[in-house]
């Protein structure tokens, strides 16, 4: 008998190569013509200083936001929906991402993010508990995915709701511009500052949610059976209730909400691994990543008048699968 | 070997008192049918014995200590727990499923060493569905998921196994195999605990009953002590035609008693 963990063996690596090949073209192309040799330069302390500030100050950050806020919406999709049994679950999809959005846009626009820069992050970080603590709450209640999706779906209209009553409020008068950032989510103009809010919260988020794979395989079974297993579920609760704040709520701060990064991947990469849970985390991390690349690329790349907000792309991306998985979960309804 | 016991055990769920100070002792090397009517506490009894449910009042002891020191691990070592009509979440492989009962087994971050893929082998074999091991465990038939659920406690190797309703929906054939499979366990040592409803597989296989009725334990001991005509009318309000074929005894309701 064959233990099948071949694939999903040679599918990180894969994925890893795949991330560093999008990485290099998104410092490759821009709407300024940029060489491979220059970008070397660039990284090597010479050649044109111009040059040099388009690549380290404007594509680097740009490109490190996309591969972390990636990673962290592709697991964070990962991890939802295993602890929550529930391939629709998605930080977007269940407002977490939104109230998140919200948490950031009252740091900034109140200006409390001027103040101290940490504000930032911990606004967002609290916007994500206030999202996540009722759904998982809920989860431990019923077993019915679409009870789920429908608080999912009452907390984004309301993150929503409450995004464009903030920034129509907000003292600053150009904030009620900056409505479609916050709601589809962009990395344009983005600096190394916002790198250094991230990377920590993303970190962190990463390294609590990828904790727990062994008790998200055990969920597979339900909650009994999972603490029968030996897993502790109030304390894997705890864990992926704070990675996931965490982690979105940092990326959140930075990109605003990205919606169906973290349907779409776990939903591709899922059929390349054995379908558990576990198998799912890091390849998704990874796929995440690529994705929000490649998607940050497409925005740049494809002339438009105004520049597409990434959230525009994965939501055409992301809505086909959605309803895909509806139709498919005949146990919904 | 393990040892069950309850003190004095009450549990309240949603406000109703559904177990009402328990005391039993299940010791090893035996098969103990858990038996009575239709919310008698049946299943609510066999998740407090494994520490799923914070008990009330009282204490459920593993092997003497005190289930809520042992520890979710701990417990999961010891016992094993074959829940009723279980959710499969994922579309994950039966070698994959019967493989989670080596979870309580490995270290953080590690997988499935050779001695787990042996264990699961023999579990395997040990129910007959080796022949299912790379099917999607979500595309069994009800009676086939059946089994694999019980490799999968069995694949645990804990001491203890607490089944709650083991043979539903399996056919007369496969309820012998699994009971037979349950009492050749008790015989090599383990302690056995089988929600059951049918009173005639009860009577053949068990070494002893437990019969629960309104969350207080009615009778317990040896099947001739509990399956009693009196017993049948008092607590399932049934009369039953009895006959011996072959040494096993057949207990079949007839009617509703007066």
């Amino acid at each position: 008998m064959s233990f099948a963990r071949d694939r999903s063996r040679a599918l990180i690596p894969l994925l890893a190569a795949t991330a560093i090949l999008a990485s290099a073209a998104s410092l490759l192309f821009g709407p300024a013509q940029l060489s491979f040799a220059a970008i070397v330069d660039a990284f090597c302390g010479h050649g044109d200083p111009i040059v040099r500030d388009i690549i380290l100050q404007l594509r680097l950050p740009r490109m490190a936001l996309a591969l972390l806020v990636g990673a962290m919406l592709g697991a964070g999709g990962a991890a939802l929906q295993g602890y929550l049994r529930n391939p629709l679950a998605e930080p977007g999809v269940l407002g977490v991402s939104g109230m998140a959005s919200l948490g950031a846009i009252v740091a900034i626009y109140w200006k409390l993010a001027e103040s101290h820069a940490w504000l930032l992050p911990l606004f967002a970080i609290f916007g994500a508990l206030v999202a996540l603590a009722p759904l998982v709450a809920l989860s431990s209640r019923s077993e019915s995915p679409l009870t789920l999706i429908l608080a999912g779906v009452a907390l984004a209209t309301l993150s929503g709701a409450g995004i464009s009553l903030a920034l129509n409020l907000a003292p600053n008068p150009f904030a009620a511009m900056e409505i479609t950032t916050w709601l589809l989510g962009s990395l344009e103009d983005r600096t190394v500052h916002d790198v250094w809010i991230a990377l920590p919260c993303i970190a962190v988020g990463l390294a609590l949610m990828l904790w727990d794979g062994k008790a998200l395989d055990a969920l597979t079974l339900g909650e009994d059976s999972a603490r029968a297993l030996g897993a502790d579920l109030r304390r894997v609760r705890l864990r992926l209730l704070a990675g996931i704040a965490i982690g979105v709520g940092g990326a959140v701060a930075v990109s605003g909400s990205i919606g169906f990064v973290g349907l779409i991947v776990p939903h591709l990469v899922r059929p390349l691994t054995d379908r558990s849970p576990s198998a799912l985390l890091v390849p998704s991390a990874l796929a995440g990543a690529v994705m929000l690349v490649a998607a940050d690329l497409a925005v740049r790349l494809i002339p438009t008048a105004a520049p597409l907000k990434l959230g525009v792309l994965t939501a055409f991306l992301g809505v086909p699968i959605f309803v895909r998985h509806l139709l498919k979960e005949r146990r919904l309804w | 070997m393990v040892t069950l016991a309850a003190e004095k055990l009450s549990v309240t769920l949603g406000g109703r008192l559904i177990l009402d100070e328990i005391d039993l002792v299940l010791e090893p090397g035996r098969l103990i049918g858990l038996i009575g009517p239709n919310g008698a506490g049946k299943s609510t009894l066999a998740r407090a014995l494994l520490g799923l449910l914070p008990p009330g009042d009282g204490r459920v002891l593993i092997d003497g200590r005190d289930a809520r020191e042992l520890g979710p691990k701990g417990i999961a070592q010891r016992v094993a727990y074959l829940p009723q009509g279980q959710d499969i979440h994922w579309p994950i492989s039966v070698e994959r499923l019967v493989g989670l009962g080596r979870l309580p087994h490995l270290a953080p971050f590690s997988r499935l060493g050779r001695a787990d893929r042996a264990a699961v082998r023999s579990v395997l074999e040990e129910t007959e569905t080796s022949h299912l091991a790379h099917r999607t465990a979500t595309e069994l038939s009800g009676g086939e998921r059946a089994r694999v659920m019980l490799a999968r406690a069995l694949a645990t190797g804990a001491p203890g196994l607490v089944a709650d309703e083991p043979l539903a929906s399996l056919d007369p054939g496969h309820q012998i195999d699994v009971m037979a499979l349950l009492a050749a366990r008790a015989r090599a040592g383990a302690l056995v605990v089988a929600v059951l409803h049918d009173l005639s597989i009860a009577a053949r296989y068990c070494d002893a009953l437990v019969l629960l009725d309104q969350g207080r334990v009615r009778v317990a001991g040896r099947v001739e002590e509990v399956l009693t005509d009196q017993v049948l009318a008092g607590v399932y309000g049934v009369t039953a035609w009895r006959a011996e074929h072959d040494g096993a005894s057949l207990i079949v309701p007839i009617a509703k008693a007066d």
